[in-house]
């Protein structure tokens, strides 16, 4: 087959340029340890969610030294926490979100950030992010969900350390009566 | 004027009834378009707050209707008319039976037309029937029974229409035994073959599971299952898209610029590329899903990032045949040859504009490709900019581009109007430029695709440069420019068509190519060998995650209980459109 010598030499280039492609993105995971969405965060029911030990009462929860859980669920079309609460979580920490939804298909992004994931009903969707600064965050819903979806969204509070103890000893007060 | 093959001299009259079959697929393909355009504006002005004559809620029905009339029915009819008159031509003799044609075009229609009744049903809530499910119709969002119906119908159709052609080419090689295939029926046939393949992720997806779940037969299905079944057919169908573009900018770009396709061995080996390469990718359609583990994740991503050769090479090969048109007709020097090419050609000049935005439009795909930075775009505006330049413009403006060239040898008239065709194509370009732009730099500043609202009321969306209000004006302006594009075309077409028979009509001649096809080896036409690849590399990437996918999200059916999508019940659409528009003009009066 005959190919032209400027045609071998784009064909050439084409390939280097994506083997380099694949390359930088297997460096980010493999390398840098960027994580990606996986099935990692396992598998619920969503027709009774409202008994899942975690997922039934939903929100923030201290797993250790700096560390923590927390636990979302997206339904039409609220956030909770995120809507009427906002997610709470201190500054310098750890968080591993596990975010789920109870009836069709939505979208949870913190807006302007890669923290971004599908909530799938029966699908758990695990992943971790750490906080380094206070602040507040956008949240939002990104996969359509039905008639309101425009108006799914909440906020992501970052908070001072001790704010955030103090917030966190009240939780579980509440909770234990 | 003389064609190669001397006697009669258009398509039309060579092939009335073929030409019959392409006019009608042509037909139904420029309705939805001006309707898909119409809700496009009307999107366009309504999410920028620029003008609101609708119910937010409604524009979810009206999204519905423009994603699937303009990239499904606008999109597969043309490709379905082009690839019959391209089968016809290249093969030089009519389809086996004209009765077929027709059949599967009815069927088609049928489709088409059972699935807009159930869009249009979202807009009088009364009524019981709506669709409100977008392009995409994830599960558990369900929608009327006869929304997946007529998506069957219409599907099965193009299967029919895909044999009409299979039916030609077996004809064509028992008279041509030996003889290689015409570079247009190979094209048309690998396409097709590859829309075979890809096409039952749908199939088992719409029939096992949403028709009889949305008739109430089964209680649930797997919303992850559907979904990535969905995935399977939505990463191919681009290609299906995409495909007709190609083989325009192949085969009657060359001719259009005054010369001849660079290589055809070349051109062969591109479209086996996507025929094997297209469909094991969908799972990059899901690197933010959860239930799919990271390696097939990564899979998919690698067979994307090859995906791109076959992109690139005909990218060379577009500019290297336009090239050699222009030094035909006079062009010199390392650039200067690009003034020889025919710019007042609206043919050709929506092509070359059409290529030019499908590079910008390939590399915003790259982008979505990268396992790792796909989190900050995924599912913003950023995904809608990139896909209104590959389908909305490579494809769609090739299309009108073609047209220009391709319905006056249907019809046996003139072009109406030249220079409205050539303003045309400049304002979708120019429209297209201001859209996508502003929507690739909204979705980096994290403002999400699919939503009614453009600010939410706890938080601003911040952008590095410009301002949010500067972006939402591009959007709005760049609609309706695209609208006003579509307009002229419609209008231009409808002129053409009603126009008096010409005496110097178009001529389908294409000429042969610089490079020919007795240069490539011959499996390349052994299409046998190429599905079984085909098949054998998609059993590969798909096996596996397909079983974890029914064996941890709780089996077949287990998961996702029905939700079904009415709309605040009251809003009668009609009076809302009308009393919204006339209330915004007395506003601009006054």
């Amino acid at each position: 087959m005959e190919i032209h010598a400027y045609e071998k030499l784009w064909l050439a280039l084409a390939l280097v340029l994506i083997v380099g492609f694949i390359g930088t993105i297997t460096y980010g995971a493999a390398g840098v340890g960027i994580e990606m969405i996986d099935d990692k965060g396992g598998t619920v029911d969503p027709a009774t969610l409202d008994e899942h030990p975690k997922f039934g009462d939903p929100g923030v929860e201290k797993t250790g030294e700096n560390q923590y859980d927390v636990y979302v669920v997206a339904r039409q079309f609220v956030f909770e926490p995120g809507t009427t609460e906002p997610i709470r979580v201190p500054e310098g920490s750890t968080v591993t979100f596990h975010v789920t939804a109870s009836d069709v298909i939505h979208g949870f992004e913190v807006v302007g950030t890669n923290a971004n994931t599908m909530a799938i009903p029966g699908q758990v969707a695990e992943f971790t992010v750490e906080f380094d600064e206070p602040g507040e965050y956008g949240l939002l819903c990104n996969e359509y969900c039905g008639s309101g979806h425009h108006v799914m969204e909440g906020k992501l509070v970052v908070m001072e350390q001790s704010e955030f103890d103090s917030w966190y000893e009240q939780q579980q007060q509440e909770g234990e009566n | 004027m003389a064609t190669a093959s001397g006697q009669k001299r258009t398509f039309v009259d060579r092939y009335p009834d073929e030409a019959g079959i392409v006019k009608a697929n042509f037909l139904v393909a420029f309705v939805a378009l001006g309707i898909g355009a119409f809700f496009g504006l009307v999107q366009a002005l309504h999410r920028t707050d620029i003008l609101r004559i609708i119910d937010s809620a409604d524009y979810y029905t009206m999204l519905t209707g423009h994603g699937v009339l303009l990239a499904i029915v606008f999109t597969i009819f043309f490709l379905c008319g082009f690839f019959h008159w391209a089968t016809a031509r290249s093969l030089k003799q009519p389809a086996v039976s004209t009765l077929y044609s027709w059949a599967w075009f009815g069927l088609m229609t049928t489709g088409t037309v059972l699935a807009t009744i159930a869009i249009l049903g979202g807009f009088v809530p009364n009524l019981g029937i709506s669709a409100d499910v977008l392009f995409t119709f994830y599960a558990p969002l369900q929608a009327h029974p006869i929304f997946y119906i007529g998506l069957a119908m219409f599907i099965v159709g193009t299967w029919l229409a895909g044999a009409d052609w299979f039916l030609s080419y077996r004809e064509w090689r028992r008279d041509n035994k030996g003889e290689r295939i015409p570079l247009q029926t190979f094209m048309v046939l690998t396409t097709m073959i590859m829309w075979y393949v890809s096409t039952i992720g749908i199939a088992v997806s719409v029939v096992f599971f949403l028709i009889p779940w949305s008739l109430g037969l089964i209680p649930s299905v797997n919303p992850l299952l559907t979904r990535t079944l969905f995935w399977y057919f939505g990463h191919p169908i681009v290609y299906f898209w995409l495909m007709p573009a190609y083989m325009m900018w192949y085969t009657i770009l060359p001719k259009l610029s005054g010369g001849r396709l660079f290589s055809d061995p070349l051109a062969r080996v591109v479209f086996l590329l996507f025929l094997l390469l297209s469909t094991p990718v969908g799972i990059h359609h899901q690197y933010l899903d959860p239930g799919i583990a990271e390696g097939f994740k990564f899979i998919a991503m690698t067979n994307t990032m090859f995906l791109l050769l076959p992109s690139l090479l005909t990218a060379f090969t577009a500019v290297a045949s336009m090239e050699h048109g222009a030094r035909q007709r006079g062009g010199e020097g390392y650039l200067r040859w690009l003034g020889a090419l025919p710019w007042r050609d609206p043919a050709f000049t929506g092509m070359a504009l059409a290529g030019i935005l499908f590079a910008a439009g390939g590399f915003s795909g790259m982008i979505n490709a990268g396992m790792n930075i796909n989190y900050l775009i995924h599912n913003t505006l950023w995904v809608p900019g990139h896909f209104h330049l590959t389908v909305g413009t490579a494809v769609a403006l090739t299309m009108m581009a073609g047209s220009y060239w391709l319905v006056p040898q249907l019809t046996g008239t003139k072009l109406y109007s030249r220079p409205i065709g050539l303003l045309q194509v400049i304002m979708w370009f120019i429209g297209m430029v201001f859209m996508s732009n502003a929507m690739h730099r909204a979705g980096l500043a994290g403002i999400p695709r699919r939503t009614a609202e453009p600010q939410y009321q706890n938080f601003d969306f911040v952008t590095p440069i410009g301002s949010i209000f500067e972006l939402r004006v591009q959007i709005a302006l760049g609609g309706t420019l695209l609208f006003l594009s579509v307009v002229l075309f419609l209008f231009n077409m409808l002129l053409t068509s009603l126009g008096e028979e010409s005496d110097r009509p178009v001529d389908e001649y294409l000429p042969e190519p610089l490079s020919g096809p007795e240069g490539s080896p011959r499996v390349l036409d052994n299409l046998g060998l190429w599905t079984g690849i085909a098949v054998v590399l998609v059993i590969l990437a798909y096996t596996l995650p397909v079983a974890s996918i029914i064996q941890n999200g709780g089996g077949l059916f287990g998961g996702g209980l029905p939700v079904p999508v009415t709309i605040s019940a009251g809003l009668d659409f009609v009076t809302t459109m009308v009393t919204g528009t006339v209330s915004s003009l007395l506003e601009v009066v006054a």
